[in-house]
């Protein structure tokens, strides 16, 4: 059954970044999996914790958020503070019995088409070992 | 402001594990400055224990509400209407507003989701520190304006003690000597005259030592 599992994954992107990186990874004509949906935010600091959550509370299997290389924050510190939300929403995680490995923070620039597209592929490949977000079958319909 | 910490999570779920409805109110005030109980505590707090309950195959019902101040009874009685549905009330104000609550919906179980700490103040994003303890009878005006009271682990009026050592206080090299904080405070202000002064022994009855306190203000009080 695990091999029919296909994982829903939310990649909360940067505009600065993340997100033209996306960009970039599609003119160069790289793959990455479907499974990924991208939310284009305007800085990694705009993810608050209740974002991630509620993404899980709604079945994502797992969430990133990607924001710019340390130090080149458009913003000049947003990426730190979305490190540290990120960290914190793990242990938040962890305390209702969902794994906090299902939830990363990375970091690139607008020209990493190629990191963007690896990234992709290895988050939805660790997401399909760890199988489906555990409250995925109990969770209610979406009106 | 009065500060707060949500209380752990286990403790939560005990309270709500027997009701199917919740209604999860936060408060605009204190507890939103120092993010224990505001709006975005409240969508987090209901978020986690959706998912503790469904991953044990039970769908809660949580309606969230935060109200401008849950501590004044025209505020939470904006709560009427939506009190009648639900099974249990879950709240994420001070210890004042979870009892204002307790007092207006006399017929459903009310509980704390934070542990109530002390009136603080922030010392930096993130970072709060108690600063007064409401003793009745304000000292700052003879002290540089820094509590020995709040500040001071002894509550020395006449301090400091054998314990101060470069600035620090004794239970721990991360607490600042009161003392010597107005000691500085005075000498910098030129006004040693003061430390002179013996404090009297403080009458603490206007404090918590008499009893619960009340404010009657008569030009006011209807």
């Amino acid at each position: 059954m695990m091999e029919d599992f296909e994982p829903v994954i939310i990649a909360f992107c940067c505009h600065y970044c993340a997100y033209t990186a996306a960009d970039m990874a599609g003119s160069q004509r790289r793959c990455y999996p479907a499974n990924v949906r991208i939310i284009r935010v305007p800085c990694s600091g705009k993810v608050d914790v209740i974002h991630i959550l509620k993404a899980f509370e709604n079945g994502a299997d797992g969430v990133y958020v990607a924001g710019c290389l340390e130090g080149d924050c458009h913003f000049k510190n947003g990426n730190i503070r979305a490190a540290r939300r990120v960290a914190y929403a793990r242990k938040l995680m962890e305390s209702v019995g969902i794994e906090g490995e299902r939830l990363e923070m990375v970091n690139l620039s607008a020209g990493m088409g190629d990191r963007f597209a690896e990234i992709a592929g290895r988050i939805t490949e660790k997401i399909r070992k760890m199988g489906p977000n555990p409250i995925r079958n109990t969770i209610r319909p979406v009106a | 402001m009065i500060t707060a910490e949500r209380k752990p999570l286990e403790e939560i779920i005990e309270y709500i594990r027997p009701f199917q409805k919740i209604l999860l109110i936060g408060c605009n005030e204190c507890v939103t400055v120092c993010s224990a109980g505001g709006r975005k505590e409240v969508g987090v707090l209901s978020s986690l224990l959706q998912m503790s309950f469904l991953k044990q195959g039970k769908n809660l019902q949580i309606r969230e509400h935060t109200l401008e101040r849950q501590c004044d009874p025209e505020y939470v009685e904006e709560l009427v209407s939506m009190v009648d549905g639900v099974d249990a009330i879950l709240s994420m104000a001070c210890g004042c507003g979870v009892q204002e609550i307790c007092r207006r919906f006399k017929n459903k179980p009310v509980f704390p989701a934070v542990n109530t700490k002390f009136m603080g103040a922030s010392e930096r994003q993130g970072v709060w520190a108690e600063r007064c303890q409401g003793c009745g009878n304000c000292l700052l005006g003879v002290t540089g304006g820094i509590c020995p009271i709040a500040r001071c682990s002894k509550q020395l009026m006449n301090g400091p003690c054998g314990g101060s050592t470069n600035g620090k206080c004794e239970i721990s090299p991360d607490v600042d000597c009161a003392w010597q904080l107005i000691w500085d405070r005075l000498k910098a202000l030129g006004m040693e005259d003061r430390y002179e002064e013996i404090i009297p022994a403080k009458d603490w009855r206007p404090g918590r030592a008499a009893g619960p306190r009340k404010i009657i203000r008569e030009d006011l009080a209807e």
